[in-house]
């Protein structure tokens, strides 16, 4: 029996961080606001109105082709791609056609992992929203939103080098990451703010030549495009199988059936017709402006994950949940350099534990949380002096919460100190065997796990305070006496 | 360079327009005039000159990334031919 390899490549639409639309002056804040609240002349299409670029979503767009490694093409051209539909008033959308501002980048799915190839970036604006009806009420037409008509987006057009319905989602994964650290866009999905349409064929394992490419549209989820995509592998080796072939297609991904179907092709939908936008100059790529955008370009999540392990001894996991979020890998670094040589993991563990606990029940960014970084390294830094236990520190750390004071001065607030005074812990130990005589006998015996009770019983002598490493010591000294 | 009957139709069709037998000749006829105009700059030897899509010399002309509210949208809506509250409407569009 043939084995089939699915050939997949990625088209996936972002928008852009700015605050206003690419042409014109209206605002990109009008998701779930009131219908056509942010129009204006030139995104409605009047007559005699004129698009004016928007320098900074210039700055976004390279700033996400530099992060993945692309090429700045030094002079693009705005394109009119014509087509009629009423989510787009001008009846063409502003598009970059044979000559994008990017090309040939790459991008690295995680450590160590594959490649997927970057065909090209281009900045187009995007299309209004359409509505059949509202809600209950069914209109005798279709309702026209252009809130969003206008606003920037990049499209990145990936390499058919995606073999799995896996690499599919962990590409979106790394892109999201990458655009989100960069700034050139918030990538958030429910808002529609990163849209992918999916090209898979299907040819026997070792074939050189692609098969017909079907695209698949609708997938508003990573869940999705991986359903879809696995989907769509299977639907189509069973067409090669039963002798039929692939047609070339624009299929609609149906999750709630888990299926794709074919939408009725329209005869010249795709004669767009494209030709240069008479409206706008070529878009030359400033040379200052590429040199200060790479020199401001952040180390990335990759090479950033790398570091942390290699410098600091933090696992792989580690790395990987603190360098998720650009600004909670910041707000860690800047804790590890206020902490103690050595104390990093420390710092890391309480990050990913009581702190990100915090911040997911009371949906904050890390760049608002109640807690300074250094104030964090700080109680790190306790916790490896032993002056604080562990169940001393998620004390302190909840305080430093409410609070927001430095963890020292909260442990002689709170009497929360260890003692490690070998003074007073040998007058607990003392205690300790003498009411627990038959544990300190077992010990002495050789059953070392009679040594628990014993550190328990010094525990709550202390108030929880005893330094237990400490303690351990002591005990066996003691029963040995 | 001569247009055919079905280049216009085709055309016609791209730009929604609903042509007679007697427009499509006569359409035809003039667009194939204006090919061959064009087809005279052709003769030309630009070999040695660049490509552009631009004949103003212009570039990058862009604008700051602050907000300028319209402030008369509801003079937009009214431009349209109809509307239904906040929304223009258009005839019905299915799929
Ligand atoms: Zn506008």
């Amino acid at each position: 029996m043939t084995k089939y390899e699915m050939v997949v490549g990625l088209e996936v639409h972002c928008q852009l961080a700015t605050r206003t639309k690419l042409f014109c002056g209206c605002g990109t804040d009008g998701y779930g606001e009131t219908p056509n609240s942010r129009i204006c002349p030139v995104c409605t299409a009047q007559p005699g109105s004129l698009p004016v670029l928007n320098a900074k979503a210039v700055e976004l767009a390279f700033r996400a082709a530099l992060a993945l490694e692309c090429r700045l093409n030094p002079v693009s051209v705005f394109a009119r791609k014509n087509y009629f539909y009423p989510d787009l008033p001008k009846a063409y959308q502003i598009s970059q056609y044979d000559k994008p501002f990017s090309e040939h980048g790459r991008l690295r799915l995680s450590e160590g992992g594959k490649t997927v190839g970057i065909t090209r970036i281009h900045l187009e604006e995007d299309a209004g929203k359409l509505l059949h009806d509202l809600g209950a009420l069914k209109i005798d037409g279709s309702l026209v939103d252009l809130n969003r008509a206008g606003v920037p987006l990049i499209e990145i057009v990936s390499e058919p080098d995606i073999r799995t319905g896996d690499e599919a989602h962990a590409y979106l994964a790394a892109l999201k990451e990458v655009l989100q650290y960069v700034g050139a866009s918030r990538c958030d999905m429910e808002k529609g703010e990163m849209r992918c349409d999916a090209n898979v064929s299907v040819r026997p394992e070792g074939a050189q030549r692609f098969g017909t490419r079907a695209e698949i549209k609708n997938l508003n989820s990573f869940k999705n495009v991986k359903d879809a995509i696995d989907h769509e592998f299977h639907r189509q080796v069973a067409v090669v199988e039963s002798g039929g072939r692939v047609v070339q297609e624009t299929r609609l991904w149906d999750a709630a059936k888990g299926e794709t179907r074919s939408m009725r092709s329209k005869e010249d939908a795709h004669d767009y017709r494209y030709f240069p936008d008479p409206d706008l100059p070529p878009l030359v790529a400033d040379e200052s402006l590429v040199a200060r955008l790479k020199a401001e370009m952040p180390e990335l999540p990759a090479a950033r994950r790398a570091r942390l392990t290699a410098q600091l001894g933090l696992t792989a996991y580690d790395a990987e949940v603190l360098t998720g979020d650009r600004a909670l890998a910041d707000f860690f670094e800047t804790a590890a350099a206020a902490a103690p040589k050595g104390a990093a993991k420390t710092v890391a563990n309480l990050l990913s534990t009581e702190m990100l606990a915090r911040l997911n029940a009371e949906s904050l960014p890390p760049s608002q949380a109640p807690i300074a970084p250094e104030h964090l390294g700080r109680l790190a830094g306790l916790v490896v002096a032993g002056t604080l236990s562990s169940k001393g520190a998620k004390d302190v750390f909840a305080r430093m919460w409410q609070t927001r004071k430095d963890p020292v001065e909260l442990v002689s607030e709170l009497g929360l100190a260890q003692v490690s005074d070998d003074g007073a812990l040998r007058e607990w130990v003392r205690q300790a065997v003498a009411s627990n005589p038959k544990a300190a006998a077992d010990l002495k015996g050789g059953k070392d796990a009679a040594i628990g009770s014993l550190v328990g019983a010094v525990m709550k002598l202390s108030g929880g305070k005893a330094n237990p490493a400490a303690v351990r010591g002591l005990i066996k000294e003691a029963v040995q006496s | 360079m001569s247009v055919t009957e079905a280049d216009v139709r085709r055309i016609a069709k791209l730009a929604r327009l609903r042509l007679s037998d007697d427009e499509v000749s006569r359409y035809g006829g003039q667009l194939s005039k204006i090919l061959e105009a064009m087809a005279e700059l052709g003769a030309l030897d630009t070999s040695g000159v660049p490509a552009t899509s631009s004949v103003t010399g212009a570039v990058n002309e862009p604008r700051a990334d602050e907000p300028r509210p319209f402030p008369d949208r509801e003079r937009l809506l009214d431009n349209a031919p109809e509307r239904e509250g906040p929304y223009f409407k258009v005839r019905k569009v299915l799929e």
